[in-house]
């Protein structure tokens, strides 16, 4: 379904340059669950942008549900593929309503039956029609995510992109948002790739997960992997360690890895 | 303990709405002392309001009959003496990190501006203070991040910007709303034990707001948990498994294992019932 090879970008130049992705491969196939985890500012975000047609002037191949992406994207690609960002208050316009919100995609692509299809989206997410009219600053963040899970969701793509789709949830609500992506990835063969730093989310949701540091992909593993704590690589072994909670003699250990 | 750092006594914060009034805190007590105080709850219970309530930032209608910081009443003071002590004694490190930062100053000169306004610091000595800031939170490589905007930096980026500047001053008391949610879990850990050294050394006071709660658990001396605008119970953080309350053990089953894989994921029934309790009981410093 989605096929990266040699992927590689870099932002900026002279002393600004930063190399963002480094030469990243990996397949997804139709209807799996792809992870992918890693310290911050390791470039995660960035290869879901670069796949979504967010980032210009990328190097490398990208197949998509069998069409290989040039730089720009036309209308029918975003029907089928469609990202949750990362950061929730950035994404929501702050002078739309939550209606306009979830219209705008709709009008876009011409979709009839927009009253229904807005009100079940609010629904699947766990907010009723009472959140119809708000404004993003009348919304708690978790209710903001939520918007724009539903957004995503409002054109039935086939793939969708997930940055750290829960991180601003409470566990509850990330409870529902999980059991709402993996009963809509069943319905509808949906193929994911989530990026997450919390271990457990992406060993739930995925079946294969891929670690990056510093723009590179260093391993990949399975959920079970993963699960039973045997990964290959010091520095996922650390993100387990860390997985568990505070601990500063823990802490005091932790080495870089380049 | 001894006499504690903020003492807040029967706080609302309410909202007119169009809909009618939102009550989203509902008359809390608690107290802070030179601890660790994380607050829990799902969303929308109230935690960002009642953080923000304490530095008179949020839009909403705040009554209580008292929220005293060293002696001094906020709730009461003139705005003059709330600005004095807002970003200086108490810091808040807000939830929403890039919105909260200028999109069209570099993240550096944001930083050294924090100082400066604090201190009577040249631009070099506020630069060169910034960049070590930096390095503290575990910015690698502080000299080209000093120089980019907001939208360049990553989302974990974002977060130790902010939080950064709010250390800068050396506060009393700070207040961090989610302030590590975007972070990847190392780093997240080390940016805690910045704080968790901040606490110990230099006596200051945290209220830490978060979702995450293994983490409150592992991380906090004491957790409030708050429902619906109320608190719940109160928990010696190392207790968390000990929880009696019907909602802390049910946001506890919402957690998904990492050492064996589950199905559907149990979520939380909600009980009319919880939405009943008068006052916000418990939060004393122990
Ligand atoms: N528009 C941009 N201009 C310059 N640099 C950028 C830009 N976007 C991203 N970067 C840089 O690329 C690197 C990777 O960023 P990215 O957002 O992909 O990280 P991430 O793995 O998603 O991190 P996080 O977990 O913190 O969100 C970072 O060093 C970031 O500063
Ligand atoms: N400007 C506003 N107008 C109306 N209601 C508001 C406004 N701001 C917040 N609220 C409501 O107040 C309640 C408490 O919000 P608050 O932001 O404190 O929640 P929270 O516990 O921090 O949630 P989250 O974990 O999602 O950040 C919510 O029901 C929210 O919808
Ligand atoms: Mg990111
Ligand atoms: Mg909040």
């Amino acid at each position: 379904m989605i096929k990266v090879e040699n992927l590689d970008i870099t932002f900026g130049g002279g002393a600004q340059r930063v190399h963002a992705v480094r030469d990243v491969s990996f397949t997804v196939a139709s209807g799996e669950s792809f992870g992918l985890v890693g310290e911050s500012g390791s470039g995660k975000s960035t290869v879901l942008r670069a796949i979504a047609g967010l980032t210009p002037g990328w190097r490398g191949t990208m197949t998509v549900a069998g069409q290989t992406l040039s730089q720009r994207r036309d209308r029918a690609f975003h029907k089928q593929l469609q990202m949750v960002f990362q950061d929730p208050y950035g994404s929501l316009h702050p002078r739309h309503t939550v209606n306009d919100i979830l219209k705008e995609p709709l009008v876009i692509h011409r979709m009839d039956d927009g009253e229904r299809r807005i009100l079940r989206a609010l629904d699947e997410v766990g907010l009723g029609p009472a959140y119809r009219f708000r404004y993003p600053h009348q919304l708690s963040g978790g209710q903001r995510q939520r918007i724009a899970i539903a957004r995503a969701l409002i054109l039935d793509p086939k793939i969708v992109l997930l940055d750290e789709p829960t991180s601003a949830l409470d566990v509850s609500v990330q409870a529902e948002i999980l059991n709402l992506l993996s009963r809509l990835a069943r319905e509808h063969d949906l193929t994911y790739i989530m990026v997450s730093h919390d271990l457990a989310i992406v060993a739930h949701l995925c079946s294969r997960i891929a670690v990056m540091n510093r723009g590179a992909f260093i391993e990949e593993m399975s959920d079970e992997q993963l699960r039973t704590g045997t990964p290959e690589h010091g520095y996922t072994r650390q993100l387990l360690v860390a997985s568990k909670g505070y601990d500063r003699a823990a802490i005091d250990q932790f080495v870089e890895f380049d | 303990m001894d006499k504690p750092l903020l003492n807040v006594e029967n706080l609302s914060v309410s909202f007119d709405t169009p809909k009618g009034v939102v009550e989203a805190v509902r008359g809390i007590s608690f107290q802070v002392g030179q601890e660790r105080l994380g607050i829990v709850g799902e969303s929308g219970s109230g935690k960002s309001q009642t953080g923000r309530a304490i530095l008179g930032l949020t839009p909403g209608r705040v009554e209580a009959d008292r929220i005293e910081f060293d002696g001094i009443n906020l709730h009461k003071a003139p705005a003059r003496t709330i600005r004095a002590i807002r970003g200086r004694r108490i810091s808040m490190i807000m939830q929403d990190p890039r919105y909260s930062l200028n999109p069209v100053m570099t993240v550096g000169w944001q930083i050294a501006e924090a100082y400066r306004v604090h201190t009577n610091a040249t631009k070099r000595e506020a630069k060169q203070h910034a960049l070590d800031m930096l390095t503290t939170v575990r910015i690698r490589e502080p000299e080209k991040v000093y120089g980019l905007y907001p939208h360049q930096v990553s989302g974990g980026m974002g977060q130790r910007i902010m939080i950064a500047m709010m250390l800068i001053p050396g506060p009393d008391l700070i207040i961090a709303d989610e302030p590590t949610s975007a972070l990847d879990v190392t780093v997240q850990l080390q940016v805690l034990a910045i704080l968790d050294d901040m606490v110990r050394d230099r006596g200051m006071g945290l209220i830490f707001i978060s979702h995450d709660l293994h983490l409150v658990s592992s991380f906090c001396d004491r957790i409030l948990v708050m429902y619906g605008g109320q608190i719940m119970e109160v928990l010696e953080a190392g207790a968390l498994d000990q929880a009696e309350h019907p909602y802390t053990k049910g946001l506890l089953n919402c957690l998904p294992d990492i050492d064996r894989q589950q199905g559907t994921l149990p979520v939380l029934r909600r009980d009319d019932a919880w939405m009943n309790r008068k006052g916000g009981a418990g939060g004393d410093v122990p």
